[in-house]
């Protein structure tokens, strides 16, 4: 990519500070590893190709996303789980700036067994960021309604694993969608955890950047796949009134976003396996690509945050 | 022998050989056919068939085929299974007439419904 002035896309034209045009121009090099940073309203993108010589975007706060590590999983579409898992390690160790912290946006285990938890915190441990903060997939509560997940990474969480932490000023929501799911229905969060919730945000000033994390899309991602949480527009109206909210989820091994308002939604690739695209094959179950390309179709998520700007720069980076 | 003696004699004869072909053939037994029908298989995120009628005291095996874990639980609370992953199988008997529907407890838009009369 060439594009060494075009990179900055300052087009302003329905004069409330959200560049759209030029958000969908950064979407479509997304593919090819774009950095986006929300700059007070004003989208910037800078082509992957050019970061080295630049420098990685000075961001106040850099955290990482993973996500779908389906630890167990050893069908077609990956045999060796833990390789690719280690090469995200590597990944997250190689990035210029490091992050502070983790996020896994669940689907850690493929069969909630206590050797598949056990080998993601022995491979996650060689991450240099210490601290990693999980929400569960649905993979992670097979038979015990979570007993197990909640036994490892339940501290600090309410109910059935959802919790609430800032860092730096800026306000992390992880949510639990899925739980008591009901017949022909997608994700679900559930009375209590929407009680808490807008009780979590109700004295929040509405200049505090949010993140909420949760492992299913809270979007309508594609309902005929489940790829969507059934009462998440509650969940939204809660944080109607904040400035800038980012929601990062999983489930859908595939990077997706919609910007609508406010919210940025963001999906994670998975570490173990693709999925494909909505309606583009039999059923969500996992792809089987030739080997050589296994790595390009997995990866994880960069995050950086900008003090001072409605800022949360999104990157998603293949592991190959 | 008098007709009457013979009559009896008839009478025991016939129930005699009721009762010899009811302790043979049980009411409820399914027919060979009836159990090979009695398999829903679960593959690229569906139940197939989606809809499977079966007689009163029929066993339903379910065959998961997929490449992903799946759950077998009946929304009325009557069967409710461990998470089955790759060639597991998950059995129940449906002794009660009646529809029950069911749906995958990990991707809950995978719906089925067994019929029993």
């Amino acid at each position: 990519m060439n594009q060494e002035k075009k990179d900055v896309i300052v087009h302003d034209h329905n004069h409330d500070g959200v560049d759209r045009r030029g958000f969908l121009k950064c979407m479509a090099w997304a593919g090819t590893g774009a950095l986006c940073v929300i700059d007070g309203g004003v989208l910037k993108s800078y082509s992957m190709g050019r970061l080295p010589k630049m420098g990685h975007p000075a961001g106040e706060l850099s955290f990482v996303q993973i996500s779908d590590s389906h630890m167990g999983f050893n069908k077609a579409a990956n045999p060796d789980v833990v390789s690719t898992l280690k090469v995200a390690v590597d990944k997250i160790n190689a990035l210029p700036q490091a992050p502070e912290f983790m996020l896994h946006t669940g689907d850690i285990t493929h069969l909630s067994k206590a050797d598949e938890f056990d080998t993601v915190d022995q491979i996650l441990k060689e991450a240099n960021p210490k601290d990693v903060f999980y929400v569960p997939g649905e993979h992670d509560v097979l038979d015990d309604n979570g007993a197990a997940y909640l036994a490892r990474y339940g501290k600090g969480t309410t109910g059935a694993g959802w919790r609430s932490f800032d860092k730096k000023g800026v306000h992390f929501i992880g949510l639990v969608n899925v739980m008591n799911l009901k017949a022909g229905g997608m994700g679900s969060l559930g009375p209590d955890q929407l009680g808490w919730l807008k009780n979590d945000v109700k004295h929040l000033k509405h200049s505090t950047p949010i993140v909420v994390f949760a492992h299913i899309p809270l979007w309508s991602v594609y309902p005929q796949w489940g790829w969507g949480t059934d009462d998440s527009a509650e969940a939204l109206s809660y944080l109607k009134k904040f400035g800038s909210v980012s929601v990062l989820n999983g489930h859908i091994h595939q990077t997706m976003q919609k910007v609508e308002g406010n919210v940025t939604f963001h999906t994670a690739c998975s570490t173990a396996f693709p999925q494909p695209a909505p309606g583009q094959g039999p059923s969500p179950g996992p792809m089987t690509v030739p080997a050589e390309r296994l790595r390009s179709v997995l990866g994880i998520t960069d995050v950086n945050f900008v003090r001072g700007h409605q800022a949360l720069g999104v990157t998603d980076l293949a592991l190959g | 022998m008098n007709r009457r003696v013979f009559f009896a004699w008839f009478i025991f004869g016939l129930l005699a050989a009721c009762a010899v072909l009811a302790a043979m053939k049980p009411v409820h037994a399914a027919t060979p056919e009836e159990k090979a029908a009695a398999e829903v298989k679960i593959d690229n995120f569906s139940f197939s068939p989606t809809e499977l009628t079966v007689a009163a005291g029929t066993t339903v095996t379910w065959v998961n085929q997929d490449d992903v874990p799946h759950t077998v639980v009946g929304t009325g609370g009557a069967f409710k299974s461990k998470a089955l992953d790759t060639d597991d199988k998950f059995s129940f008997t449906f002794d009660k007439a009646g529809t029950y529907a069911y749906f995958c407890g990990v991707h809950p838009m995978m719906t089925g419904k067994i019929v029993v009369k």
